[in-house]
């Protein structure tokens, strides 16, 4: 870990980050003998304490989060890198892949391997090691890799598992400009994939799948993935009920406020969800 | 008076900027000409918000009055669109500008409700920029709001000390991303996370400070905003 380029790259997003840890100012002024101090295993919790100075969270909480995301972009990453190789793209080329398909995987597969880089940049040697997957899911999926629509469809599972994944840690990293504005910047990336996977998958089979998600389980794949859903149908927000809120001819529709409001999971709840994809 | 009325003619003499009559005729005259832009006034007392702008509030309420004017930014712009489509579009495209323009409408009136009486007024919008009957104008303004969106909510996320609504922002941010995508993929197919807003070497998105955003929201906005208030970087 380099923990200059830390420093820099915070300082980038949070020009005050050193009047924040003001106890901490002479260490990091002179941050090279502050590093020849300290073994550089005990790094990671130099910058958890940096952290907790700073925001008031918790090096373990922080770390929690980062390697928690750190799992699923490993998840994500490895899914992509694999499904875009050239045994795969052969494949599901035979089966409809056109080159603008590719394409957009590839971009996808680029952004989450960025993901999984950028992620391990900033937890350094606490980062998690990476999994080994199993992407039939204990078999539920067993044409992952051979049928192209079975693909596309775990694809966009993923995605929108991803996007809840980061909302329901948002709370834990309250206030923190560095983390959670990481942390926000890579949530929209995810929704940006979720969006053109299920353009991709309307293109080919789904002609009702929009963008969004539309109710609960909208994905056509059955109650596999009820789990990724649940809970999107919700239309309370904050105590308002969308439903009950004009649009522009009469209420709004119960589509219209499932769609508008994407949902959070728990960490269990995520867990419960991509541990079948865990070898 | 008659003095006064002459000067506020005139260019106003920094001694008579604390003179509230002078004050509000010299506003009530920008405002009827209808000042190019969104007049973010950044400096000054907060006596005078009435005659300075509409006053977001401070802290949270400021956050959340800043992402309703956002919101009613956008759904004025999409429920013009359905309201007189551009020549040549397709049943696909009316359809998405539709439901998003739902979207759009709940995401602003979730907010007037949820603020209540710190709800700011319903702003004035300027879409004289726009060519409505034009796919590439209308296209492309949406692209423009849709992706200042998601960099606002982004850039904004850590401002809010209040976790209920970090997470309102949080379920918003994502449908925006999605609209954020969909429009991108409509003008240039694949384009739905371009270099322009994700970085290449990190896949990290964009965030905008709500100083950056209002900056460019503003050509958008007609109603004055003061922005005394609210937080940001």
């Amino acid at each position: 870990m380099n923990l200059l380029n830390i420093i820099d790259e915070i300082e980038k997003v949070d020009p005050e980050f050193h009047e924040r840890i003001n106890p901490r100012r002479a260490a990091i002024k002179n941050i090279t003998s502050f590093g020849s101090k300290v073994a550089l295993s005990a790094l990671p919790f130099a910058m958890g304490t940096l952290f907790k100075k700073a925001y008031g969270q918790t090096s373990s909480s922080v770390t929690d989060v980062l390697n928690f995301a750190l799992t699923l972009e490993y998840l994500e990453a490895e899914f992509y890198t694999q499904g875009t190789n050239s045994v795969r793209t052969a494949t599901f080329t035979t089966q409809g892949q056109n080159a603008a398909a590719l394409g957009a995987l590839q971009q996808i597969t680029k952004d989450e391997n960025n993901h999984v880089a950028f992620l391990k940049s900033v937890l350094g040697s606490a980062a998690v090691a990476k999994p080994n997957f199993d992407f039939t899911a204990k078999g539920t999926f067993p044409t992952v890799f051979t049928n192209y629509d079975t693909f596309l469809a775990v694809a966009q599972v993923f995605e929108d598992t991803g996007v809840r994944a980061y909302k329901g840690q948002a709370g834990n990293l309250l206030g923190n400009q560095v983390v959670l504005t990481a942390a926000l910047n890579i949530h929209s990336v995810e929704a940006r994939h979720a969006s053109h996977l299920r353009q991709m998958r309307r293109a080919r089979t789904m002609p009702a799948l929009k963008p969004w998600i539309t109710g609960a389980n909208d994905t056509g794949i059955g109650a596999a993935v009820n789990g990724t859903y649940a809970g999107e149908d919700n239309v309370v927000q904050a105590g308002v009920d969308i439903t009950k809120l004009s649009g522009v001819s009469g209420m709004l529709s119960v589509n219209a406020a499932t769609e508008a409001f994407d949902e959070p999971l728990t960490k269990a709840q995520i867990l419960a969800i991509v541990t079948p994809f865990f070898a | 008076m008659e003095n006064l009325s002459h000067v506020d003619e005139k260019e106003q003499p920094t001694g008579d900027f604390l003179s509230a009559n002078v004050h509000r005729r010299s506003f009530l005259k920008y405002a009827g000409a209808g000042a190019a832009g969104i007049a973010l006034i950044a400096a000054g007392c907060k006596k005078d918000r009435s005659v300075r702008g509409v006053y977001l509030g401070d802290g949270d309420t400021a956050i959340l009055n800043y992402a309703y004017a956002l919101e009613q930014l956008e759904a004025a712009f999409y429920t013009q669109v359905v309201a007189s489509p551009y020549s040549g579009i397709s049943a696909m495209e009316s359809s998405y500008f539709a439901d998003i323009r739902d979207h759009e409408i709940a995401h602003r009136e979730f907010f007037k409700a949820a603020l209540g009486s710190s709800a700011i007024t319903s702003l004035e919008v300027d879409f004289s920029s726009i060519n409505f009957s034009s796919r590439d104008s209308v296209l492309a303004t949406a692209k423009a709001f849709e992706d200042l969106g998601v960099s606002a909510y982004n850039g904004a996320g850590w401002l809010i000390k209040n976790v209920d609504y970090l997470a309102i922002a949080g379920k918003i941010v994502s449908v925006e991303a999605r609209h954020a995508a969909l429009i991108r993929d409509l003008i240039s197919p694949g384009s739905f996370a371009g270099s322009d807003v994700v970085n290449q070497s990190t896949g990290l998105d964009i965030s905008r400070s709500p100083t950056q955003v209002l900056a460019i929201a503003g050509t958008y906005i007609k109603t004055p905003i003061n922005t005394d208030g609210l937080p940001t970087y």
